[in-house]
């Protein structure tokens, strides 16, 4: 492993430094949990023993059986935690969180064909969903068109098709974007799409400085846990970099990026491994707006995140608290931000997919509520909650719909959201959310050492890291270490226990008609006029790529068209082995 | 694109060689880069004694038969997620066919619906196992269809070596 001496004593090793001095100065424990833990709890415990031998969460932290004040100790009130709304933001982003607003309900949707998607849009927003959030099908995510050889089968299938700008227009069709805020769930080809959404909201006489909502556009994830890449690594950056500062430009109320944990926890990550990859690939952004010549506060306040929410309750909720507090306090001290903004922590939250059983699936309605309250009470800004089918296919209206009422019987029933950071003050909670800090800090200097995200991607440290900790997690569930209700303990024989969504193979033939169509109809010298800018735009690495995609979708050029264009340009990237 | 090879070759006999350590290819062949559980898999094939190669990510069907036939395994492992199993599996399985591959065995696993199930059965895709199912069946499964495919029982009950 390549370790670069010139970095021991980065931002990152000398802030654990920091804390845990802070920690080994803070004054002696008393002797009172010493003294319980062996008159007490020992005495209790050898004869009736414990359930296990050791317990511990999924970053494998070793649980004491309480938390006293000795734990928490080293952490000042004001100083690690502050008020809401005041740094380091530990306790909440806003003064009134969810008192004021409630966190916006974003169901993730789309399958088939644009005509399908719009139908449920329309569906959703009629039950009181407040944000839309568009899921893609794999064509799509690779950037291949519906007709392509590669998209046999998969039309679709996970997801909306979107091949054309007439696709996007469909998608949207009586929904004014005016009015509304909409995620979309797509990276290697986001440039691409944003241009679209831009160019459908022109056509419905929206400016641009109105459109609210996010692609999610973060690369270094999909090198590091969902594998969906069209380029090497370099040109993907260098993409966002040009759609980051058009949007700083143009599209003052847009998320151009929303960085991701969850894809990096659902391929196998555990809680504290999530917090810090995902916080890293932050910073790279960060460093990549500053290489652009962005002033920090021009573009960090835009910056948004994506977190996954499982089942361990109190690890996830100091998660979300730790996440907080490190993102203000790095934006501070490493970058100098002075935009109040930029040290704010956004982020949506989607309950775990992995978590969700295959086996009798009407018990992940229990997960999904179970993991949506520890996001809530986590400080959500946005929530979208898995339906209890989706273990085996995308969802159907009916358990979509229950989903959504999970979010808002959390909302309207349970007195949750009346109080700011409620757990705030626990000792475990308040030990869990600094160990969970130690944690990142330590994975950043360790990623820093490394030469940084990028170079922890190639050498597939990072990928390692997280597969390494999904096949000891399958290992524990194989020997029954670790329970899953319904998988390996509870189990029944059930035939068939709900009824699901199929997708049938129509999308396919009604897209690739839809091609077809296009493509006798649009004028063919200005699409190639288009994609000719458009590869010397990629070809000059000081350029602006962002004006001519928009340019080239405005001509009628396809997604697969603009992204065979990057793909003959920049070429292919395959990973390193992982095994 | 190119597999990766993660166990030492130790018993190199032909194919259908009567002990021959289990050659198995895994691959995931179509665009989902969702690879936790077919990384999973290879380490627990491998942990159980098998060479395992894994075709890395987004093979076509026409690679993934050709690495095959390359490589010179006895099974070929798919896994897709993404519903497209029944586009992609037996893309596979006709690819082998095409290149005299028909005796290499095929397996899939992923979310699948019961109908589909049975028709991949019927083509000789066999497992076909869906989430949260122990390694351990999987791991049987593969091990039973090679013996079988190695070794025959006579009228008498006698196992017998096949031709390989």
């Amino acid at each position: 492993m390549k370790m670069n001496s010139k970095n021991t004593s980065n931002y990152y090793a000398l802030k654990l430094k920091e804390i845990r001095r802070k920690k080994s100065e803070s004054p002696r424990p008393s002797k009172s949990y010493e003294a319980w833990k062996k008159q007490v709890y020992s005495k209790f415990a050898s004869m009736s023993p414990e359930r296990k031998k050791e317990f511990r969460n999924t970053s494998g932290f070793v649980l004491k059986p309480v938390y006293t004040p000795e734990d928490i100790q080293d952490i000042q009130y004001e100083k690690d935690l502050g008020f809401p709304g005041s740094y380091p933001f530990t306790r909440g982003i806003y003064p009134t969180m969810h008192r004021g607003r409630l966190w916006t309900m974003r169901m993730f949707s789309g399958y088939g064909t644009p005509e399908d998607t719009n139908a449920r849009l329309k569906y959703l927003l009629k039950h009181g969903e407040t944000g839309l959030s568009i899921a893609f099908d794999m064509p799509t995510l690779y950037g291949y068109d519906a007709d392509d050889a590669r998209a046999m089968g998969e039309v679709g299938k996970c997801g909306v098709n979107v091949s054309t700008l007439d696709d996007m227009k469909t998608i949207f069709s009586d929904i004014p974007l005016r009015d509304i805020s909409t995620s979309m769930t797509i990276n290697a080809p986001a440039a691409v799409l944003m241009a679209m959404y831009v160019v459908v909201a022109e056509g419905q006489g929206v400016p641009l400085r109105y459109l609210r909502g996010t692609t999610q556009t973060d690369i270094l994830k999909e090198y590091i846990a969902q594998k969906e890449w069209a380029f090497p690594p370099e040109a993907h950056m260098r993409i966002i970099r040009d759609m980051m500062s058009f949007s700083t430009r143009e599209m003052p109320l847009w998320n151009y990026i929303s960085i991701s944990g969850y894809h990096i926890r659902e391929a196998g990550a555990n809680a504290l491994q999530e917090l810090a990859f995902t916080l890293a690939d932050g910073f790279a952004y960060v460093d990549l707006g500053i290489s652009a010549g962005l002033p920090v506060d021009s573009f960090a306040p835009r910056l948004s995140f994506f977190f996954d929410c499982g089942m361990n309750f109190f690890e996830e909720i100091a998660k979300f608290r730790a996440a907080r507090k490190i993102w203000a306090t790095v934006m501070k001290e490493k970058y100098h931000a002075k935009d109040p903004r930029s040290l704010l922590m956004r982020f949506h939250t989607q309950t775990s997919g992995v978590s969700l059983t295959w086996q009798q699936p009407l018990n992940n309605i229990i997960r999904t509520t179970i993991e949506a309250l520890a996001a809530v009470i986590g400080g959500t800004q946005s929530l979208h909650t898995n339906s209890y089918d989706e273990a085996w296919a995308l969802p159907t209206e009916k358990a979509a719909r229950v989903a959504l009422r999970t979010q808002q019987i959390i909302a309207e029933e349970t007195g949750v959201p009346d109080v700011v950071d409620p757990l705030g003050g626990s000792y475990y909670l308040e030990w869990l959310t600094r160990e969970l800090e130690i944690g990142a800090y330590e994975y950043f200097d360790k990623i820093e050492r490394l030469g940084g995200v990028l170079d922890a991607i190639k050498t597939g440290f990072l990928q390692r890291e997280i597969a390494n900790t999904a096949y000891e997690s399958q290992k524990e569930l194989e020997t029954g270490e670790r329970k899953v209700v319904g998988v390996n303990s509870y189990v029944v024989k059930e035939k068939r226990p709900i009824n699901i969504l199929r997708i049938d193979e129509k999308a396919q033939r009604v897209q690739v008609e839809k091609l077809k169509r296009l493509k006798r109809t649009r004028d063919e010298q200005k699409v190639r006029r288009a994609l000719e800018e458009l590869r010397n735009a990629f070809l000059d690495p000081n350029g602006d790529t962002m004006p001519a995609i928009i340019e080239s979708v405005r001509a009628r050029a396809t997604l697969g068209e603009i992204m065979n264009v990057g793909r003959e340009v920049y070429g292919n990237w395959a990973e390193p082995p992982l095994l | 694109m190119g597999g990766t090879t993660i166990a030492v070759k130790n018993d190199t006999g032909p194919r259908g060689g009567a002990n021959r350590k289990i050659r198995i290819l895994v691959a995931k062949p179509g665009l989902d880069g969702h690879d936790r559980g077919a990384l999973v898999l290879c380490r627990a094939f491998r942990d159980a004694g098998m060479e395992v190669i894994y075709a890395g990510l987004l093979p076509t069907p026409q690679q993934v038969a050709q690495m095959a036939i390359d490589e010179d395994v006895d099974v070929v492992a798919l896994s897709l997620l993404n519903a497209a199993h029944m586009t992609a599996f037996p893309a596979v399985k006709h690819e082998l066919e095409a290149r005299g591959g028909s005796n290499i065995l095929v397996v899939g696993g992923g979310i699948i619906p019961d109908e589909d199930r049975k028709k991949l059965e019927s083509m000789g895709i066999t497992g076909n196992y869906g989430p949260g199912t122990p390694l351990k069946t999987i791991i049987e499964h593969i091990e039973t269809r090679v013996r079988n495919e190695r070794w025959r029982t006579t009228s008498s009950g006698a196992r017998v070596r096949r031709k390989p």
